[in-house]
């Protein structure tokens, strides 16, 4: 079984966002960076299915040469192969970036197809919803979002997606594409060998050229804030009186 | 023409598709151009499409489409926006709205914009859409001979206009592959009855302050006195502490309760996006500067550890003696 997990390097803002000057950016002199959610859960599925099923987990990511990073944190949890696309660093639209890692796909499967390529659902910080459901039509294989549930069963997979009143099942053959959503599993934490394993792989540079495709990117805008100031209450008679008058103590 | 794609499960609409409708008709007039509406599968089509300018259904036929498959609605959608030119084609920003849309950005080879807010319309078109589930807004162009887009759910809000014009529906019938329908619902389990995270109207919401699994008893019990559910921070599902199906936040579910109680939560951006719209916040934390406490309508600065149980008590002991 070969998996592949595409992954996205983006910025962990804690209780606000800060914009460069040029509006193209988060600041991020003071943050750390991370693998977008969705997408590190979907590495842990990827680890944990070749794990029972003999295989093997390669990461790829489109991103700066620093996103390196995020590909040595797939690897110490597991992962056994990193590939980097570079960037200059620069926001890449969902139709250039699904286009890049297809054309990397398809060189990094000359010895035949990834059982299964994961997404996750949407990338924490642009949200476009479709990088990998574009890669998956233009590959010609099945592709469903939202998973929370995967079981290989022969040449297929089952999947669950969680409804409003509780969750649909689909199943569908091999080769396939997935797009993942977190709480599917618990992503466990690196280990000290994992780490040391992690360092030793050497990641490989697959160079991609940015098609045009219509959408660019102008400028980043902070939200209007709410600026409401706050009442301060003193005790829990206080809290009392405030939900009995917000009509919601069950009598 | 702007071609709304109305997404529902069943012949039930989306609720949020409305809001889709009533963006699509606002565009629909800017231009002065008419408002179709396309309407996937053998379903009696919802009157209620009239209350939204639309002036032609397109209803799209096929023996494969009488379950939800993305890949198959996408395809359809694809072929008809081939075979009608509009000049947009506008869905709700909902996980089955964004992830069809998607699959008719790939099949035909024009970008999609997700989760509009607002178009500027012009040569090329200015838009302004969500980024990081609401935290952060992007102003995009775009330039392609049809426009793709889904509008951010409750952005606008669904505002139905009596017309009183005919609506005219036409048949289309798609060639649908084998592919197109191997993505296709296979079965339906159904779980939950009773009160959930989305429609409760009050949440209790514990965050890394609760401590541990146990610490979240006195959540469960002021939430039941409230009639309401216990919610909670990303912290807490990453530490084990409650399901995910708890977390409130850009990757876990967004609620809008009448009243959201943060116990022990920071208030991080990504928590913040997933219950800014409650209509009444309270926080309790142990720091007066947490934006959770500055954000919030009210708060309680102490130990969420005695502060949770003495609103219990006091609650209890008004109840006994009423
Ligand atoms: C892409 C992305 C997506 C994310 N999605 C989500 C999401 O969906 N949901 C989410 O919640 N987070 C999400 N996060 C994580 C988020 O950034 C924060 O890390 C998280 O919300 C913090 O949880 P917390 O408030 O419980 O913990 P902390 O930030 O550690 O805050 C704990 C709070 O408890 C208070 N406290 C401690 N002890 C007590 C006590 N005894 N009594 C009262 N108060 C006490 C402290 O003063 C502090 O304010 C996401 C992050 C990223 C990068
Ligand atoms: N730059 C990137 N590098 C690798 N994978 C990406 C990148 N951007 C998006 N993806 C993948 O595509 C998914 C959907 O992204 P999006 O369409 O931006 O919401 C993400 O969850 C990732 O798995």
């Amino acid at each position: 079984m070969r998996i592949l997990v595409c992954i996205k390097r983006v910025p962990a803002p804690g209780a606000r966002m800060v914009l460069t000057e040029d509006e193209q950016a988060i600041d991020t002199k003071l943050l750390s960076f991370a693998i977008s959610p969705h997408e590190e859960c979907a590495v842990e599925e990827a680890v944990k299915i070749a794990e029972t099923h003999d295989g093997r987990v390669t990461v790829l990511t489109l991103g700066p040469p620093e996103a390196e990073e995020q590909l040595r944190s797939a690897l110490a949890v597991g992962a056994h192969e990193a590939v980097l696309i570079p960037t200059d660093g620069s926001d890449w639209d969902p139709m250039s970036t699904a286009s890049a890692i297809t054309s990397a796909v398809e060189s990094l499967e000359s010895h035949g197809p990834f059982d299964l390529i994961l997404f996750g659902n949407e990338s924490a910080d642009s949200g476009g919803y479709q990088v990998g459901i574009r890669v998956a039509r233009a590959l010609g294989r099945p592709v469903v979002s939202g998973i929370k549930g995967i079981d290989v069963e022969g040449d297929g997979v089952r999947l669950r997606r969680e409804t409003a009143v509780g969750s649909e099942i689909y199943s569908i053959p091999l080769p396939a594409v997935i797009g993942v959503k977190e709480g599917i599993n618990l992503p466990r934490y690196p280990t000290l060998k994992g780490r040391l394993n992690a360092k030793k792989v050497e990641v490989q540079r697959i160079e991609e050229e940015r098609v045009e495709s219509g959408q660019r990117m102008v400028r980043l805008v902070t939200p209007p804030q709410d600026v409401s100031a706050t009442t301060i209450l003193d005790d829990a008679t206080a809290v009392v009186d405030l939900l009995e008058e917000l009509q919601v103590v069950k009598s | 023409m702007i071609l709304t794609l109305v997404t529902h499960d069943r012949g039930i609409i989306e609720e949020t598709a409305f809001q889709a409708l009533t963006f699509a008709r606002s565009l629909s007039e800017d231009l002065g151009v008419p408002h179709h509406a396309a309407w996937i599968g053998d379903f009696e089509v919802d009157d209620r499409l009239a209350d939204f300018g639309v002036s032609t259904i397109h209803q799209i036929g096929h023996d494969g489409l009488d379950d939800y498959s993305a890949a198959a609605w996408g395809s359809a959608v694809a072929q008809l926006t081939d075979s009608i030119s509009p000049t947009a084609v506008v869905a709700v920003g909902s996980d089955g709205g964004n992830e069809v849309m998607s699959n008719v950005g790939a099949l035909t080879g024009l970008p999609m914009v997700a989760n509009v807010r607002e178009v500027t319309t012009g040569d090329s078109w200015t838009i302004v859409r969500t980024r990081w589930g609401g935290s952060l807004l992007e102003e995009t162009s775009l330039d392609a001979p049809i426009k793709l887009l889904t509008v951010t759910e409750h952005a606008v809000e669904a505002a139905p206009a009596e017309t009183g014009a005919t609506v005219e529906t036409v048949a289309f019938s798609p060639d649908l592959s084998e592919g197109d329908l191997v993505t296709q619902v296979v079965d339906r389990v159904v779980t939950s009855g009773g009160i959930t995270l989305t429609t409760a109207p009050v949440v209790v919401s514990g965050g890394r302050g609760v401590g541990s699994p146990d610490g979240f008893a006195p959540l469960e019990e002021l939430a039941g006195l409230l009639g309401g559910v216990v919610g909670c921070s990303r912290v807490v599902t990453n530490n084990g502490w409650r399901p995910h199906s708890d977390q409130v936040g850009q990757t876990g579910t967004v609620v809008a309760p009448d009243v959201y109680i943060a116990c022990g939560i920071s208030g991080a951006i990504q928590h913040w996006v997933g219950m800014m719209a409650s209509k009444t916040i309270i926080a309790i934390n142990t720091d007066a500067e947490a934006p959770m406490v500055t954000k919030a309508d009210y708060a309680v600065v102490g130990d969420l550890g005695e502060v949770v149980p003495a609103i219990v008590e006091e609650l209890k002991s008004r109840q006994s003696t009423r």
